[in-house]
């Protein structure tokens, strides 16, 4: 199989979370799909990284991975807030960096 | 000790007499100011002596000595240093100008005693001392035109000394305005030098000029005539004189010491040094409008009736003299009789201020009258300096003004033309020398004149009023102060006077034709490169010297008989030749001239420039052009920041794909 399959699905699965970041207006779907985004990249760095039969690819992987761990705590953690202050949970709503 | 070390202590006396006064400003008691200011300037003159002793030690040939402390600015193409330069010409100045300030400062230690700004004058007096001997003894054209602005600043300071007078404060602006002028020609002159000589150093401008510049070229005479530009601003000549008889506003001493005896000398000593030898025409310049000073400032000497100002019109027509010569070529006639002008001029202001004293604080001739028996030893002065002036003989105005014209009809041609003004003027000279101390001290005693000899006291005014408009003044610190001294009864002024009345007699013996040739002698080293030397024949001396007694006498008697034989003869006359009178009482129009084609255009343009330029296209165009521009990228800029996270993503997105686009399309 060659790479170009491989990196066709990621591309795919990337443009896919692109969309739902841009049109969806809840931010727990949003941050769902900035996971989608992160695991698209993720895969194409797999990807490579068999095509040369070379680890840096992986350990590169894991490191997304746990970026995004953090950015989920963060990102979870800023939705609750809006929960408990009983804000509208609704990215369009906070728009306060508006010039 | 050197020539140079000597010097130095000169430039340095004064400077510290001024930084130790200004510290102690408030904590001199009495006169202690007055004091130390002279302690100053006599160690200043006492070393500028020390300074000619040691020059006539050396050979002629090698009497140029410069001196340099330390480096001001080093780049390429110019090096300036602190450098001074002492010569014959430059030593010649500081004796005549340590010397002269030295009894001037005094005579202010107890003229100047009512005054409330008593440290402070002796401040700006000694700073004054100090500007002018770093302007005589620059090395450099950096140190001349320092020393040239500190000038004018010092004069500015002391003009304006009383400066809650509001025509005081109006004289100072003028003058330094006018000084201004001069500064800006001076250095623009210098620049036109500078461009082919590239050194600053003096020495070396004089001895690489010759070689640059052709005898007479464009450059050198435009140079030159720039320098004039300054000389004649800084002398008062005809056309940028009307500052000096305002000048006579501030106190008397500064008249006698900044507008007689050593500021407005500046201009002789600029066109002596500098390389007028090679620019003739520029020398022709000089001369034509230093005659016509002389003449002018005569003849509205004769309609003036301010005692002061009357003898500021006389010292324009006597450095219309001195200027005449030195751009002519005559060197060291101009500057002997600078040094004569110097005692004597200094001498009749100090008398001047003296009977100004006894009239409690009126100058105007048409109040005084018969002051000779209330005030026996200024008459005596000032008859003293008057002959002197007038050129009389054996004083000492008589050698050295017709030395001068001696060597200007020696010339020939139409130089002969300003021999005849410079005894015309000569003639002048005589008559309003006389006319003013026959009004001021013969006839009938004045009421001032009058308290004095009767009662023994000075005349005090009820109220102080500005004698030049007659408003009423105080006498805190920014007017006079409460008291006025009459030399009579000052003994430092008696002593000052005393010792330049000596001067102004005896001081012609340095430069007696045929006799003594001490000046001639001393100064040849500095001139030796001129082109220009003159021989007078002993028939054009002699007669020279027949004709200007004759004529000194010719106006002393018509002086008498006028104002003193059939007095009302005056009036008569001024009657009879009233448009004349008229233009002279009016000085010529000169201020008027002045105001119509320089002042109100340029306060036309200034309106202009403000109500049109400045509203329409620097208010309008530039700052309105700029902030609408501004407002309007703004506006745009600001319609982008929707507040919208996705939005903002929506870029992020659209921009890194067109990034990533055009680089797989480049691959």
């Amino acid at each position: 199989m060659t790479i170009a399959w491989y990196l066709a699905v990621s591309a795919l699965i990337f443009a896919i979370g692109a969309g739902g970041v841009l049109v969806r207006r809840n931010p727990l779907v949003v941050l769902l799909c900035l996971e989608l985004m992160l695991n698209a990249a993720n895969l194409a760095l797999i990807g490579f990284s068999r095509m040369w039969g070379n680890g840096d690819g992986q350990v590169f992987a894991l490191i997304v991975m746990v970026v995004a761990a953090c950015e989920v705590t963060v990102g979870l953690g800023v939705i609750v807030a809006m929960h408990r202050l009983r804000l509208p949970v609704d990215v369009d709503t906070m728009r306060e960096l508006q010039g | 000790m050197s020539a140079t070390t000597a010097a130095w202590i000169v430039l340095a006396a004064p400077l510290a007499g001024t930084i130790i006064m200004s510290l102690l400003f408030n904590r001199l008691p009495g006169r202690s100011a007055g004091w130390i200011a002279t302690a100053a300037i006599a160690v200043s003159f006492v070393f500028a002596l020390v300074a000619l002793v040691k020059l006539q030690q050396l050979a002629p040939a090698h009497r140029e000595l410069t001196s340099s402390l330390w480096s001001i600015v080093r780049t390429t193409g110019v090096d300036a240093n602190a450098s001074l330069l002492v010569d014959p010409l430059s030593v010649l100045m500081i004796c005549v100008v340590a010397g002269v300030s030295t009894l001037i400062h005094l005579y202010s230690v107890s003229y100047m005693s009512g005054d409330r700004g008593y440290s402070r004058f002796f401040v700006y007096l000694n700073f004054f001392v100090f500007s002018m001997l770093l302007l005589v003894l620059a090395g450099n054209f950096l140190l001349l035109i320092v020393g040239w602005a500190f000038v004018g600043a010092a004069s500015y300071m002391l003009i304006s000394f009383w400066y809650r007078r509001t025509t005081a404060t109006r004289a100072g602006i003028k003058a330094f305005v006018i000084n201004v002028v001069g500064d800006v020609g001076l250095v623009l002159g210098t620049f036109f030098i500078f461009r082919h000589t590239h050194t600053l150093d003096l020495v070396a401008t004089f001895h690489v000029a010759p070689k640059v510049f052709a005898s007479g070229s464009g450059d050198v005479t435009a140079g030159c005539l720039l320098l004039l530009v300054g000389a004649f601003a800084k002398s008062a000549q005809i056309p940028l004189h009307t500052w000096l008889p305002d000048a006579m506003e501030g106190p008397t001493p500064v008249s006698a010491l900044i507008h007689a005896a050593t500021m407005v000398t500046a201009g002789v000593y600029l066109i002596a040094r500098m390389l007028f030898q090679l620019a003739p025409a520029a020398g022709d310049v000089g001369a034509v409008i230093g005659a016509a000073t002389l003449l002018i400032a005569g003849t509205i000497g004769l309609a003036a009736t301010d005692l002061k100002r009357v003898i500021a019109y006389s010292t324009m027509s006597q450095i219309g003299y001195m200027i005449m010569a030195v751009s002519a070529g005559a060197y060291a006639a101009g500057l002997f009789h600078l040094m004569t002008h110097a005692f004597f001029k200094a001498l009749l202001f100090m008398a001047a201020g003296s009977v100004i004293g006894a009239m409690g604080g009126n100058q105007s001739l048409d109040r005084m009258s018969g002051m000779r028996r209330a005030l026996p030893f200024t008459f005596v002065c000032f008859i003293i300096g008057g002959l002197a002036l007038s050129g009389i003989p054996p004083f000492s105005g008589f050698f050295s003004k017709d030395d001068i014209l001696a060597q200007i009809g020696s010339r020939g041609g139409w130089y002969w033309g300003l021999y005849v003004a410079g005894y015309l003027g000569a003639l002048l000279t005589a008559l309003y020398t006389f006319r003013m101390i026959f009004r001021a001290f013969l006839g009938e005693p004045c009421a001032e004149a009058r308290e004095l000899i009767d009662h023994g006291h000075l005349f005090h005014p009820e109220q102080p009023t500005n004698p030049a408009n007659g408003e009423v003044e105080d006498t805190d610190v920014g007017f006079p102060g409460p008291e006025h001294v009459i030399a009579e009864r000052a003994r430092p002024m008696q002593v000052a006077m005393g010792l330049l009345a000596l001067l102004a007699v005896f001081g012609g013996i340095v430069g007696i034709p045929k006799t003594t040739t001490w000046l001639d002698s001393f100064l040849a080293p500095t001139f030796a490169s001129s082109t220009v030397h003159l021989h007078p024949s002993n028939t054009l001396i002699y007669f020279g010297l027949a004709l200007g007694t004759a004529v000194g006498l010719l106006g002393i008697l018509i002086a008498w008989v006028v104002w003193v034989a059939k007095p009302g003869t005056a009036p008569v006359i001024a009657t009879r030749l009233r448009p004349l009178t008229t233009l002279f009482e009016n000085k010529w129009y000169f201020d008027e001239l002045i105001d119509a084609l320089v002042v109100r255009p340029s306060a036309w343009f200034g309106s202009f420039a403000q109500g049109t330029f400045e509203r329409l296209f620097v208010n309008g165009a530039l700052i309105g052009g700029t902030t609408a521009v501004v407002r309007a990228g703004s506006a745009a800029v600001r319609s982008a920041e929707s507040g919208f996270v996705r939005y903002y993503v929506g870029f992020i997105v659209v921009g890194l794909t067109a990034v990533g686009l055009y680089f797989l399309v480049q691959s």
